[in-house]
């Protein structure tokens, strides 16, 4: 399994084209917040769900994608359905 | 009072032409934008050829960002979007993006972009993911690309446009109706400047439907620049076209005050329906119902049917063609030698379907601003039925170099639905 670093890495590339606060982009932590930090649509949430998806072939069920609002969040959500597979 | 309304601003997504320069030059040369499409032939279609902008992948990265592009699967919605905004900018007005944009909405100007249904494709996407029970992964895009009004919607943003947002759908008078629309809505005194527009995606779903009525030529398939043959004697039917037409309508004092380049006059115009009685029916107008339009257009604009220098009228190249010259002689109550000059932009880019209003009200514009008429090809064999009641030299076989006032354009849809709008070249 991937580090959390590199979890991060991943997950900055899949976040990438929905970012609308490059500066921020530029700063990730675990604490940055998708839509209030990176000022990403909330609608693509949902997009960012399906990229993670076919990112690390796992499925994203609705309960946890409503959790999914921070970096630390999608990671969490990932290293749990990664150990579950 | 009544505000006038001008035309500050065009953009068009043309099959013979992506841009107002490119399509300008188009006409006046009679250039046709009909080829053949091997996807058709493929699909076997009777009718494989149509009219398809050439659109590149360099104008899509113009008008959309990286982001908007994702999981664009939408001819209409790039052809409307890209029209839209080349007539925002051509009137000189601020985009999303541009220095003197700013973050509060422009509650002056609104858009009515109309189409007849959007994003076949997407909507063919979908379809299938559904069926295979994949739902969740449709993704955002979905609904916002098939929504009716998905291109004005993309074109608020893009704008910042704070008055009425609407899409309008009235069949192939859809883009004159638009025009009509936005017109009142200035006049009236709700909004200063509209964006009015339509547009039509392309391809084997769009088209599919009307190769099946056996309403396309089938003969042409080898000589596609020849087959959309508007007033014609052998017209076997009208070509498949798409794309998109935009103006924007402003009101003379906002046009003035920003001292906008004011491109022609919108004196305004009707739309009725022969409610398919007495000759009208789905498919085919109350012949009643045009020739009522038309006077009522020219009575309400205050127009003497003797101004009227062109009509550019709807022409698809079917058998209706004789049938709406002669509504046009009797609204006009003028035939032979003193007809006016009668043109059809579909000889050179196909029937573009719910765009063809706005094209064809964007050439109509071009003509009195520039000062000619374009040529309507493929006519050398006029219908009898046409010849024995206009003189031929009325319809331009080259384009003429000629300042005209006033053109009626008119457009009728199935439905059995018309609207005509008169335009005026502008004088202070």
């Amino acid at each position: 399994m991937q580090t959390k670093e590199e979890l991060i890495t991943t997950l900055k590339t899949i976040v990438k084209p929905y970012v609308q606060d490059e500066q921020a982009f530029e700063h990730v932590t675990e604490e940055t917040d998708f839509i209030r930090d990176l000022k990403i649509n909330s609608a693509n949430l949902v997009d960012i769900a399906l990229d993670v998806e076919e990112a690390y072939d796992i499925e994203i069920d609705n309960e946890s994608m409503e959790k999914m609002l921070t970096v630390g969040a999608a990671i969490e959500i990932i290293q749990e359905k990664l150990a579950a597979k | 009072m009544r505000n006038r309304v001008v035309i500050t601003g065009l953009g068009v997504v043309s099959p013979n032409g992506v841009g107002v320069p490119a399509f300008l030059e188009a006409i006046k040369a009679g250039q046709s934008g009909i080829t053949f499409r091997q996807e058709l032939a493929n699909l076997k279609f009777s009718c494989q050829i149509g009219g398809i902008p050439p659109v590149t992948e360099a104008h899509k990265q113009q008008y959309f960002t990286e982001l908007q592009r994702r999981g664009l699967n939408s001819s209409g919605i790039i052809y409307g979007v890209m029209a839209g905004m080349e007539a925002w900018q051509h009137a000189g007005l601020p985009a999303a993006g541009d220095p003197a944009a700013t973050n509060e909405p422009d509650w002056d100007s609104g858009i009515i972009f109309g189409t007849g249904i959007l994003s076949v494709d997407k909507f063919r996407e979908s379809i299938y993911k559904v069926d295979e029970g994949q739902v969740r992964r449709l993704g955002s895009t979905v609904v916002l690309q098939i929504m009716t009004s998905g291109v004005s919607a993309y074109l608020t943003g893009m704008t910042g446009c704070g008055n009425q947002i609407s899409a309008n759908s009235s069949a192939c008078a859809t883009g004159t109706e638009a025009l009509l629309l936005a017109y009142e809505r200035i006049a009236s005194g709700s909004a200063k400047r509209m964006l009015a527009g339509s547009c039509s995606d392309h391809g084997p779903y769009i088209w599919g439907g009307f190769d099946a009525m056996r309403v396309l030529p089938y003969q042409y398939n080898d000589a596609p620049e020849r087959a959309s043959r508007p007033l014609s004697a052998t017209a076997s039917g009208f070509v498949p076209g798409s794309g998109a037409g935009a103006l924007v309508l402003e009101s003379l004092e906002s046009a003035l005050e920003r001292k906008a380049t004011i491109y022609a006059e919108v004196l305004g115009g009707h739309m009725n329906s022969g409610g398919q009685r007495a000759g009208g029916t789905m498919t085919a107008p109350n012949p009643v119902a045009v020739k009522k339009c038309i006077e009522t257009a020219l009575k309400q604009t205050g127009v003497r049917a003797e101004e009227v220098d062109v009509i550019d009228g709807h022409l698809t190249a079917t058998v209706k063609d004789p049938a709406e010259v002669t509504a046009w002689c009797e609204a006009l109550q003028r035939q032979g030698p003193d007809f006016p000059y009668i043109n059809s932009l579909k000889a050179m880019v196909g029937h573009c379907l719910s765009a063809a209003g706005s094209i064809e009200c964007v050439a109509s514009v071009l003509e009195l601003y520039n000062g000619f008429i374009y040529p309507s090809v493929n006519s050398e064999d006029i219908h009898p039925d046409i010849i024995a009641r206009i003189d031929a030299g009325r319809i331009p076989r080259q384009s003429i170099q000629k300042e005209i006032t006033i053109v009626a354009k008119a457009n009728f849809g199935f439905g059995d639905v018309n609207a005509c709008v008169l335009l005026k070249k502008f004088q202070s």
